[in-house]
């Protein structure tokens, strides 16, 4: 399964603001990413990161360049497409959860499928199979607010893995839970790496990095390092 | 994504925050209430009126002395007013065959006493006997004064129930004497009650000799009036052309006649113009205040949008187009202004069961229907707003929004 690259990003550059107040955000950016690969995203703030998180999320278009995701051009894609390739081939996996409130950690989790027009029953049946992953099946009906933070992330990562994307993207996963729990959703995302999804984490802590397999350090819109 | 899954999520949305709902959805009920019920109030005095002239009997003609007066310059010697010679004329079978009674009417309001206790009568009639008939009155007791009491002036009176009971009290009032502007009127008759009809009670009336009441009260001048009952409903065109032909003949009239034959049915007309403009002003009111309701709705989307910038970020990312989002914001704008728009009938159908500054509202249902569809019509529009702000929202932005 080492064919086709999940992600390849030829050249890529983004530009924010016009003339005086210009920022150029990357500088000609090419990454590609095989299947099945555990990569790691480092940089200072200012480096670029999320920049690159929101255009490889599709979140974002690039200035100029190319981005393929999954064979797929996305840089071209209208708000509509956009939404679409989201829903289908990417999980996210925010810093601060992004869970919906006063919603069902199941619900929470059915939300991808729901968007993508899937019955409801199914829709249950694979919600629940994401959670028993994160091991969180006991607590598929409690809310957010009901929840730790260790357990709402894992809760983020079943809702990032229930559509089976092409790529699981995850911004700074472990940035605000303690070592305990960053260890459990730490442990689930290896555990995903293991069994064959591609998984991009981006962080600012060595020690979170060393989980992956590759490392990526960027500095001022550009990779200065590339190590497997 | 399903129509039925988008409604879902935007019932929870609205029972979110339930007091801000709630708040809302008062706005909305308020003016759909005020809507359909001062809709049914002038509609209900509408009806009043109607029964009230309908209640004169659609067989009767009322011929008043308006009009406009000639003699704009050109000098006038024909004494143009109705006279009791006038009723006597219009009373010829032969060039008024379709004319069964006619009465002539003096009405004045005057204070009368009974044993020191004092009411002012409303109406005090001045009539011949067949007034009563054309006029819809009937006798509860006692009896009405007779043709014979009129061409002899007789000092009777028949009186209303209200009349009846502020005068007399518990004493039984046949054959008791009043005392009206010094003159002594003995009570032969008490009339049936009328149900009232708006504005005025029907009851407060008493009814005399027309030659009694000229003589005490009035003085010996023109009639106010004259009630012609035609023969039929049928035959209520005939007679009104025959009496303005006489009428015309007898007054020498040239220009504008001085007069007015006026049937029920054209007094009916004018009453539901006059209903009609009452209706549409309060319906005005109403609407401005079911357009305040509208307009918070859209305050409270676009709060709602502000505060839940994240949750549609993050349903963004997650795959949900704008489509969907635009949907979402509007359903739950028009959830809020169709319970709202609910509420408001029901809160209309108990409050249109009191009487209202003296109208019994008659709920028209199209208002109903009307007031519902508004109501979406305003959550769609209010709410287009708000929503189209929520699906434009850019995913990045509304998920770095704090």
């Amino acid at each position: 399964m080492t064919g086709q690259p999940v992600l390849d990003v030829r050249g890529v550059t983004k530009t924010y603001g016009m003339g005086e107040t210009e920022v150029q955000a990357l500088r000609g950016m090419s990454l590609t990413v095989r299947r099945g690969e555990y990569l790691a995203i480092m940089g200072s703030s200012g480096s670029g990161k999320s920049t690159l998180m929101n255009i490889l999320g599709c979140l974002d278009i690039p200035t100029s360049g190319r981005y393929l995701l999954d064979g797929v051009d996305v840089s071209r894609l209208t708000d509509r497409q956009l939404a679409l390739v989201r829903n289908r081939r990417i999980g996210f996996v925010f810093q601060a959860f992004n869970l919906i409130p006063r919603t069902s950690a199941l619900s929470n989790v059915e939300l991808p499928l729901a968007y993508a027009g899937m019955k409801a029953a199914e829709r249950r049946r694979r919600a629940m199979a994401a959670l028993s992953m994160v091991g969180l099946a006991d607590r598929a009906r409690h809310e957010p607010n009901q929840l730790s933070g260790g357990q709402q992330q894992r809760v983020a990562v079943a809702r990032a893995l229930v559509t089976a994307p092409a790529l699981v993207l995850a911004d700074e996963p472990t940035g605000n839970l303690d070592t305990h729990s960053s260890a459990e959703v730490l442990a689930v995302l290896d555990r995903l790496n293991r069994s064959g999804r591609t998984i991009v984490l981006i962080t600012h802590e060595a020690d979170v990095a060393a989980h992956a397999k590759r490392l990526i350090r960027l500095v001022d819109g550009q990779i200065v390092e590339d190590t497997r | 994504m399903r129509l039925i899954e988008t409604v879902r999520f935007a019932l929870r949305g609205v029972t979110a925050n339930k007091l801000r709902s709630g708040l809302t959805v008062l706005g909305m009920l308020i003016g759909v209430a005020a809507v359909i019920l001062l809709v049914a109030v002038g509609n209900g005095s509408a009806k009043a009126v109607q029964a009230r002239i309908a209640r004169l009997g659609t067989t009767t003609l009322t011929v008043s002395s308006g009009g406009r007066q000639v003699g704009n310059g050109a000098t006038t010697t024909q004494n143009t007013s109705l006279t009791m010679a006038l009723a006597q004329a219009l009373r010829d079978k032969d060039s008024a065959p379709d004319v069964k009674t006619v009465s002539p009417v003096v009405t004045t309001s005057q204070a009368a006493t009974f044993q020191g206790t004092s009411h002012t009568i409303a109406q005090i009639v001045g009539t011949v006997p067949s007034y009563l008939g054309a006029s819809n009155y009937t006798i509860a007791r006692g009896s009405v004064f007779t043709d014979q009491d009129v061409a002899d002036g007789r000092k009777v009176m028949v009186i209303g129930q209200t009349v009846a009971e502020d005068l007399f009290g518990d004493v039984d009032p046949l054959n008791q004497q009043v005392t009206v502007n010094g003159t002594l009127f003995t009570v032969v008759g008490v009339l049936a009650a009328k149900d009232s009809t708006g504005f005025t009670d029907p009851n407060d009336v008493a009814g005399a000799p027309i030659s009694a009441v000229q003589q005490a009260l009035t003085g010996y001048g023109p009639v106010n009036q004259i009630v012609v009952e035609a023969n039929s409903s049928e035959a209520v065109p005939a007679a009104q052309d025959e009496v303005t032909a006489i009428l015309t003949q007898r007054l020498h009239v040239t220009g504008t006649a001085p007069f007015r034959v006026q049937s029920a049915s054209q007094l009916l007309t004018t009453a539901q113009d006059t209903a009609a403009t009452f209706t549409t002003l309060l319906g005005a009111v109403a609407a401005i205040s079911l357009l305040v309701g509208g307009i918070g709705i859209t305050n409270i989307m676009l709060v709602t949008v502000t505060e839940r910038t994240r949750e549609i970020g993050i349903r963004k990312a997650l795959g949900a187009p704008k489509r969907t989002v635009l949907t979402q914001f509007l359903v739950e704008a028009t959830v809020l202004s169709l319970i709202g728009g609910l509420l408001g009938v029901l809160a209309a159908l108990i409050g249109a069961q009191f009487t209202i500054a003296g109208i019994k509202p008659a709920i028209v249902p199209s208002s109903i229907v009307l007031a519902l569809a508004v109501s979406v019509a305003i959550g769609l529009f209010f709410g287009s707003y708000p929503a189209s702000r929520a699906a434009a929202l850019r995913p990045i932005e509304a998920l770095r929004y704090e």
